[in-house]
């Protein structure tokens, strides 16, 4: 599956967050994709290709094509 | 035997009750039932965001983080991989909270769905990596001997043997092995800390698992599946007391035959 689309003005770039495909602008950082997404930087922690993104590197970090996310959050358990 | 204060690492708790965050019908019953358990550390897990609209409710809402350590799990990994990558992310979202759990976790690494027996290769596998990493590690495994061993051996800050399987509510079904784990693993080394960890049902448990010589127990089907959660987490404060003070005041034996309680002569009727 091509990973890059052009659309309209721009690119959009296809990458896997949480196991499922999504579209997002070609070239965001994961700061952008958070913020995109609606998130609160502060109750998630982020993997890129299996690797921990710590908070202060989300703005630095930019995302390619393809590239596989885990973002997750805290929730009830033993 | 106990001090006043249960030490793990570099944390130290009054409350030697650990409970466990998930499987209650609310958020507010959470709350309300931790609170009643007197407990200073509870257990939270590691998920994806599941990302619904913003009206979805975050159980960081409802936890009082300044009040409360918590304690990361690597619940649902069945891999040493996966228990280091979930240990590292908990770690992050902790240090994002300011909460001092950020420097520990509880180790998981399971072998089997339907028992959720734990993996020893897996475990003592990511334990070496984690220690490396800096964690104050406390490992759940089985109530063998021989692995608790190794655990300790490998650096584990405690090690934290099953009563009986996660939520079985069984209680502690093998106190000959628990009693073996805390003399060998306490050898030269009193203060080192087990805690016993899954298959807690009721209060006598409990009390139980502190009578043996554990430092602590963690539970939480134990409470969050109780009719009333509310107040069995009541009694599983008054439980945990209860074991640690009775075990401090040293039992009687047990005996074959019976020792009365009351004087022998002067009763009427007696023929001289």
């Amino acid at each position: 599956m091509p990973s890059y689309q052009r659309r309209f003005l721009g690119y959009v770039m296809r990458i896997i967050v949480n196991g499922e495909c999504t579209e997002h602008p070609d070239g965001i950082n994961v700061a952008e994709l958070l913020a995109s997404l609606g998130l609160e930087p502060l109750r998630v922690a982020v993997e890129l290709n299996g690797e921990l993104i710590p908070r202060s590197r989300h703005r630095a970090t930019t995302i390619a094509g393809n590239d596989r996310l885990e973002i997750v959050t805290l929730v009830g358990g033993g | 035997m106990h001090q006043d204060v249960l030490k793990i690492g570099d944390f130290e708790f009054a409350s030697r009750l650990f409970v466990g965050t998930g499987k209650y019908k609310t958020f507010e019953l959470m709350r309300e039932a931790l609170a009643q358990s007197g407990c200073q550390v509870v257990t939270v897990a590691v998920r994806r965001e599941r990302m619904v609209d913003s009206a979805g409710r975050n159980i960081l809402d409802f936890l009082d983080t300044a009040r409360y350590t918590l304690l990361p799990n690597t619940a649902g990994c069945f891999n040493a991989e996966d228990a280091v990558r979930t240990a590292r992310l908990g770690r992050e979202l902790l240090e994002g909270l300011g909460n001092p759990g950020a420097r520990w976790v509880k180790l998981e690494v399971l072998g089997d769905r339907k028992t959720l027996l734990p993996d020893p290769l897996g475990t003592l596998e990511a334990l070496k990596v984690l220690k490396v990493e800096g964690f104050c590690v406390l490992c759940y495994t089985s109530d063998d001997p021989v692995m608790a061993c190794r655990l300790k051996e490998a650096g584990a800050d405690s090690v934290m043997p099953a009563g009986s399987p996660i939520g079985s509510g069984q209680g502690v079904l093998n106190p000959w092995n628990i009693r073996i784990i805390l003399e060998q693993l306490k050898e030269n080394d009193g203060n080192y800390p087990i805690i016993v960890d899954a298959g807690v049902g009721t209060a006598s448990d409990v009390t139980v698992a502190m009578e043996l010589g554990a430092d602590g127990v963690l539970l939480n089907t134990g409470i969050a599946g109780a009719d009333d959660p509310v107040q069995m987490a009541r009694a599983m404060r008054l439980a945990v007391e209860a074991g640690a003070l009775a075990r401090r005041a040293g039992r009687i034996p047990r005996k074959l035959y019976a020792t009365a309680s009351s004087p022998l002569d002067g009763v009427i009727g007696t023929k001289n």
